[in-house]
């Protein structure tokens, strides 16, 4: 550090920030500045802690533990009023604007209640802020006919609104076009040069080099990295990606992180050495596979892979970027739009969620409950949910409740379901005790190819343990498995040949070798297009 | 049928359109202030009774009906606090807490009434009208529409002046924000909870006192029951009127003369079955329903309970 760095009062500092929820630690004792005229990246993956830190930030959540400085002075951010008030405006990643109110309504929202609404002054401070900005907007616009981008601008005057100290913009550009990109990049610099200290939140290293002037990464809840304004200007970008990537995704270099490490370390020694025969004929083919897409929710363009039987191939991606469509799409619950899908010699695209479950296809979702169970039925129904009429448990229309129960019984004590008894409904049990039941009643009957949508997310150590062994023993047996998570160090652990989903396409298959996260990583953040 | 449109009918039944028309008016504003706030006020019938109930009790007791209409704004404040209680702040169903709480003040208006007064039904004294200057003495329109008590007057005003709120107020932003997007308004600093609750809560008091105005000015009397579905109606104007107040006053003006006809209807003694002309003003809202339904609109986020940081 030069002594200049000294002479500089950080914007906001946060000292020791502690935040857990039920089961996890989001945050666990993050130290970070944030100084006024800097752009400030915060990198990480799904789950890092980045949403956590910003919602603290904008005063939605209270830390457990840790010190929030604003200036020289140690604060309380009780409710999102107090940070308004000291000056930190946020973008959040979903657009949060009033859609049935015009621009400037949308910006006087939160004045003081008992006044009539002060059009004048607010359309002097818009016309200010969209100088500083360098946009055009029209005041009058209703918000909802306004384009994305122009809603971010929207939301960034509104951040700034209350005097601009501190701007948080959590993944600003994930719904933005090339060219929108571009011009929040210059928004964010003219910002910068104002001395407002921006924290810019990312997945994209890209972004990251080129707007960034300071980098940190997260990484389970702590801060792993930074990379300082200094260094950061004498990298190339190849060297600070390079450096990122490492830090995100690399073996942890402190080991210090308890069971959670050693459980990964245990489970890289026990990557996969069977060998997958691909001499015969793939089980599961996918053929240039698009579906329609509603609004706002991630495409998915184009996808081609095979999977043999035995192999676990795995789907990596940050969240959002079509691997549910993907799921969806191979279950029969979303219409193909293109492609084809075929088990075996029998082709499937268009056939309906039964009749692919009748061939073989098993989908595990990861909505455990609702989608995947009825959290008010007991676990001996959901267990046999999906034989409802059928032989032997539903005799002529008369459901066997003796058979369904002792059927049952046997299920609970070979799948080790901790439930007080069959007949308890399922919604009382555990994640891991739900997860359980899904894959005793998927698995149970024959099938050929399963795909397992984030299968450990949300469990204890314990269970997602169990979870991995039962995928294993699976595959070992003779399934095609297709496995997508946003972990990588599971999916390292787990599968012959890692695919990276990028923005609705598969832009890419690796083989699950030693080093093959540095490419993954790559490939998740688009840095490189295969 | 020609002859029936006499200068003293006509009178009659719009001044009788006028009297049914105000508490559909305020039950049907108190809903709009609900539904732009996100919340599905469907026990504003219960409101209603309670305030019809209340109203009629204290102006009973104290001879004044000006407190009578304090009594039957509080009776309704008093059971949307219940429904604040229940759906703003704990999230339950609203659909739910909203029958139940008709249901129960159905019944216990009935008990108190039964109570207090066993089976005979006092009256209050009649009351006393303000007959507007100048415009009163118009011939037909004039004894019909400007000769009311003054509450009348009020109600309408209110329908401007809640077109004034909802465009030009802080309140009105917040109101509007609180439906449409909860989270938009909770991240501008202001509290979503309490904007709801107090929307609840101004739903409750004009319901209470379209209650009170029904008892105490149209009937002059409290009878069990006696709502009979305005509170419904209400909620369909509401739906009906897309935020807007002056398309509620307008509706309600429309079912006020449809109920009236009703009575104008008996009164005049055609040859038709009273279970038919009864049916009258239900027919219309489901007319008015199957004509205009799907242009209503509603607020996204109606009926969802907020929590903080879901989405």
């Amino acid at each position: 550090m030069t002594d200049r760095d000294h002479a500089v009062v950080p914007a906001v500092a946060v000292a020791g920030i502690t935040k857990r929820f039920p089961g996890v630690v989001a945050n666990d004792d993050i130290s970070l500045t944030f100084n006024p005229g800097e752009i400030h990246v915060l990198l990480g993956e799904n789950g890092a802690g980045k949403s956590t830190l910003i919602g603290i930030l904008a005063g939605m959540q209270q830390p457990d533990a840790g010190e929030i400085r604003v200036g020289d002075r140690a604060v309380r951010l009780a409710s999102p009023r107090d940070s308004l008030d000291r000056g930190i405006g946020t973008v959040f990643q979903h657009v949060l604007l009033v859609q049935s109110l015009t621009v400037v309504e949308n910006l006087m929202l939160g004045g003081p209640w008992s006044s009539r609404l002060d059009r004048t002054s607010a359309l002097a401070r818009f016309r200010e802020l969209c100088q500083v900005l360098a946009v055009t907007l029209d005041p009058d616009a209703q918000v909802g006919r306004l384009s994305l981008g122009e809603q971010q601008q929207v939301e960034i005057i509104r951040a700034l609104w209350h005097g601009g100290r501190v701007l948080i913009l959590d993944e600003p550009t994930s719904m933005l076009t090339p060219a929108g990109v571009r011009e929040l990049g210059l928004v964010m610099a003219r910002l910068r040069d104002q001395g407002v200290a921006i924290i810019f939140i990312t997945h994209k290293l890209k972004e990251a080099y080129e707007f960034g002037d300071r980098i940190s990464v997260l990484r389970l809840g702590r801060t792993v990295g930074e990379i300082t304004k200094e260094r950061l200007s004498a990298m190339s970008e190849q060297e600070a990606t390079d450096e990122v990537i490492r830090l995100m995704f690399g073996p942890t270099a402190t080991s210090e992180q308890g069971e959670a490490d050693t459980m990964a370390h245990e489970g890289r020694r026990r990557r996969r050495t069977v060998v997958v025969d691909r001499a015969q004929p793939p089980f599961l083919l996918v053929r240039d596979l698009s579906i329609e897409t509603r609004p706002g929710e991630s495409a998915l363009i184009d996808v081609s892979f095979d999977v043999w039987p035995g192999e676990i191939l795995g789907i990596a991606g940050v969240d959002g970027n079509g691997q549910k469509q993907l799921a969806e799409a191979l279950a029969g619950q979303r219409r193909t739009a293109s492609g084809t899908v075929a088990l075996r010699n029998t082709e499937i695209t268009h056939l309906s969620v039964a009749a692919r479950r009748e061939l073989g296809l098993r989908y595990i979702t990861d909505e455990r409950l609702g989608e995947g169970t009825v959290a008010a039925h007991s676990v001996s129904t959901n267990l046999f949910l999906k034989e409802i009429g059928k032989p032997p448990f539903w005799w002529r229309g008369i459901t066997r409740w003796d058979r369904i129960h002792s059927a049952a019984r046997n299920k609970i004590a070979t799948h080790d379901i901790r439930t007080p008894s069959e007949r308890t409904p399922i919604g009382r049990l555990s994640g891991g005790n739900i997860q359980k039941s899904l894959l005793a009643r998927e698995l149970s009957t024959e099938s050929g190819v399963v795909i397992f949508n984030k299968p450990t997310y949300g469990l204890d150590l314990h269970n997602i343990r169990s979870a991995r062994a039962r995928i294993r023993q699976g595959a070992d047996a003779g399934l095609a498995t297709i496995v997508i998570s946003t972990e990588l160090d599971e999916l390292v652990e787990l599968c012959d040949r890692i695919g990276v989903m990028y923005q609705g396409r598969l832009s890419g298959i690796v083989d699950n070798v030693e080093g093959a996260e540095i490419q993954i990583g790559l490939l998740m953040t688009g840095a490189e297009a295969a | 049928m020609a002859g029936l449109f006499t200068i003293d009918f006509t009178t009659a039944l719009l001044f009788g359109a006028v009297t049914a028309g105000i508490p559909l008016l305020l039950a049907g504003l108190g809903e709009q202030i609900s539904e732009k706030a996100g919340v599905l006020n469907i026990g504003i019938e219960g409101m209603m009774l309670f305030g019809a109930y209340t109203g009629f009790l204290v102006a009973f007791k104290s001879g004044s009906i000006w407190l009578g209409f304090l009594g039957g704004a509080g009776g309704g404040a008093a059971v949307a606090l219940l429904m604040a209680i229940f759906c703003v702040w704990l999230g339950m169903n609203q659909i739910v807490i909203g029958i139940a709480l008709t249901l129960g003040a159905e019944g216990l208006t009935a008990l108190l009434h039964h109570f207090q007064f066993s089976r005979t039904y006092p009256r209050l004294d009649s009351i006393e009208t303000l007959p507007l200057p100048l415009i009163s003495e118009i011939p037909v329109l004039g004894r019909a529409l400007f000769d009311h008590h003054p509450l009348v007057y009020l109600a309408v005003l209110l329908a401007f002046f809640l077109v004034w709120l909802f465009r030009r107020t802080y309140i009105g932003l917040n109101l509007q924000a609180a439906g449409d997007k909860p989270a938009a308004l909770d991240a501008a600093g202001v509290d979503v909870y309490v904007t709801r609750t107090c929307a609840v809560l101004a739903t409750g008091a004009l319901a209470g006192i379209g209650g009170a105005y029904l008892a105490n000015v149209g009937a002059g009397l409290f009878l069990p029951f006696m709502t009979n579905g305005a509170g419904f109606i209400g909620i369909v104007l509401a739906m009906l009127a897309r935020g807007q107040p002056l398309w509620v006053l307008l509706g309600a003006t429309l079912f006020g003369v449809s109920l009236a006809l009703t009575t104008a209807l008996q009164v005049a003694g055609l040859n038709i079955p009273t279970d038919v002309v009864q049916m009258l003003p239900f027919a219309m809202v489901m007319v008015v329903l199957v004509l205009f339904a799907r242009h209503s609109y509603l607020p996204p986020a109606l009926g969802l309970p907020y929590v903080r940081g879901e989405r």
